[in-house]
């Protein structure tokens, strides 16, 4: 009675001030990320998690694996992503792209045995990376503000939206064997982080302020990658500031 | 007396000839740099580098005293950094006085060679860089150049902005894969500047500077 009111109402003003933080308000807030508050707990959540487990796992598996092995593990999954990539090239109407991704993955997995050799690349055949967010964008869906996921890092609202069907087409997922699956997520992951560590390093000198830096260069990032697919080439790099113009300089 | 005033006078009438000479001579220089197209430019400097790094391993192998001398040397004289300085710190730059601005450059030039240094440890030979035409009229005095790094791997997108001075043109932005260097770090001076002022942006700068002093640079 009076204490369930007690307790409910505790519980409704504890949850109004998490969003309330979640909300970016006063003099500081950016409104390109309205977020803010939430996403940087968040990434500080990811960035323990990383510290704790995924860097020195992927630190020791670098420093255990040759670069070969690497390299053919890296391409493996890179060509399982082609197909996906053929599919949402195709839905934007890339049809270049589109070609060359199947043709790739073709390629790398009759020829480069099962996608262990980028043979397709030694071809000159080029990669064309996109994923169901980019085809989303193709289509004049807007980014959305910046939002940091759980675990798997920076995202946008659109892209997150996009996430459950990128799932869907990852030939991963397709496997109907839980804990292989869940070993090669693991591994995926693990050798994508090793393959990070050096960009990582690169971002902890280059940032006065990490989370600031990694939200700006993704934004431009995944524009940079939505314009390239735009039709008329996006090539002067088209959206927001993309063109690197500056004011004059004032003395 | 009037020796030493015919000696001046000949002297003068031989020496007009190798002035005149040496002074078209100089005049020509000066102008030919302020003739060179931006995206010759670009190439002159990115083959330049590459070549640098080639010829000595311990360019390679990440010696960042190297690597700032080579960066002073080659490229620096075609960087408005004063302006690239100024455009990231934003409007605090004019509240700054003349020797926090130029702190402010100095420790900004730190950072960026610092941190991109690692980036040219990974020059090899199967490297080369591939300047797109140029897409501005004659008359454009601010133009951009694109350029890509081609080597192991998928290519790495590379483009400048640049803008006509009198001693020619003069990068003023950078772009790596889609990631123009001034909007990046206008974000984060901006964030310093507005909780702690120009002083605290430049003693944030030298605590980071220093910290990656400390760790070898970036590796």
């Amino acid at each position: 009675m009076t204490t369930t009111n007690a307790i409910a109402k505790t519980c409704i003003a504890a949850a109004a001030l998490v969003l309330a933080a979640g909300c970016a308000t006063g003099p500081q807030a950016n409104p390109a990320d309205p977020f803010e508050g939430y996403n940087r707990g968040m990434a500080r959540f990811n960035d323990g998690v990383d510290d704790a487990v995924l860097k020195p796992t992927a630190t020791a598996y670098q420093a255990v694996t040759p670069q070969p092995v690497r390299t053919g593990v890296t391409n493996v999954f890179a060509n399982l992503g082609d197909l996906w990539s053929s599919v949402n090239n195709l839905l934007q109407l890339r049809g270049e792209a589109a070609l060359d991704s199947f043709v790739r993955f073709n390629v790398n997995t009759v020829f480069g045995i099962g996608g262990l050799f980028d043979v397709a690349s030694e071809a000159g055949i080029q990669r064309h990376k996109s994923d169901f967010g980019l085809t989303l964008a193709r289509w004049g869906v807007p980014s959305g503000p910046y939002l940091v996921l759980p675990l798997l890092g920076p995202s946008t609202v659109r892209d997150t939206a996009a996430l459950p069907v990128d799932w869907q087409g990852d030939l991963v997922t397709q496997i109907g064997h839980v804990p292989t699956r869940n070993s090669l997520y693991g591994f995926r992951a693990v050798n994508t982080r090793a393959n990070l560590l050096n960009a990582g390093s690169v971002l902890d000198s280059a940032a006065l302020d990490k989370y600031s830096f990694t939200r700006d260069v993704y934004l431009q990032l995944r524009a940079q990658q939505a314009g390239q697919g735009a039709p008329g080439g996006g090539g002067d790099g088209g959206s927001e500031g993309g063109d690197g113009r500056l004011p004059p300089e004032e003395n | 007396m009037a020796e030493r005033k015919d000696f001046h006078m000949m002297m003068n009438r031989r020496s007009l000839g190798q002035l005149a000479a040496a002074a078209a001579l100089a005049a020509a220089l000066p102008a030919r740099a302020a003739d060179e197209a931006p995206d010759a430019l670009i190439k002159r400097l990115s083959n330049d580098v590459l070549q640098a790094i080639r010829g000595d391993k311990s360019l390679q192998n990440g010696d960042i005293t190297k690597i700032i001398a080579l960066v002073d040397r080659t490229i620096m004289p075609h960087v408005n950094f004063r302006r690239m300085t100024a455009a990231a710190v934003g409007p605090g730059w004019r509240q700054a006085t003349p020797e926090q601005q130029q702190r402010l450059q100095e420790e900004f030039k730190t950072l960026l060679v610092r941190t991109y240094a690692g980036a040219l440890t990974q020059v090899n030979a199967q490297t080369s860089i591939a300047v797109k035409p140029l897409r501005a009229q004659p008359t454009d005095t601010d133009v951009p150049v694109r350029t890509e790094i081609q080597g192991r791997g998928d290519p790495i997108q590379l483009d400048y902005r640049l803008e006509k001075t009198a001693d020619g043109w003069k990068i003023y932005n950078l772009n790596v894969l889609g990631v123009w260097l001034v909007e990046t770090y206008r974000n984060q001076f901006t964030q310093e500047i507005n909780s702690k002022g120009v002083a605290g942006l430049i003693d944030s700068l030298a605590a980071r500077n220093k910290a990656n002093a400390g760790n070898g640079g970036a590796k």
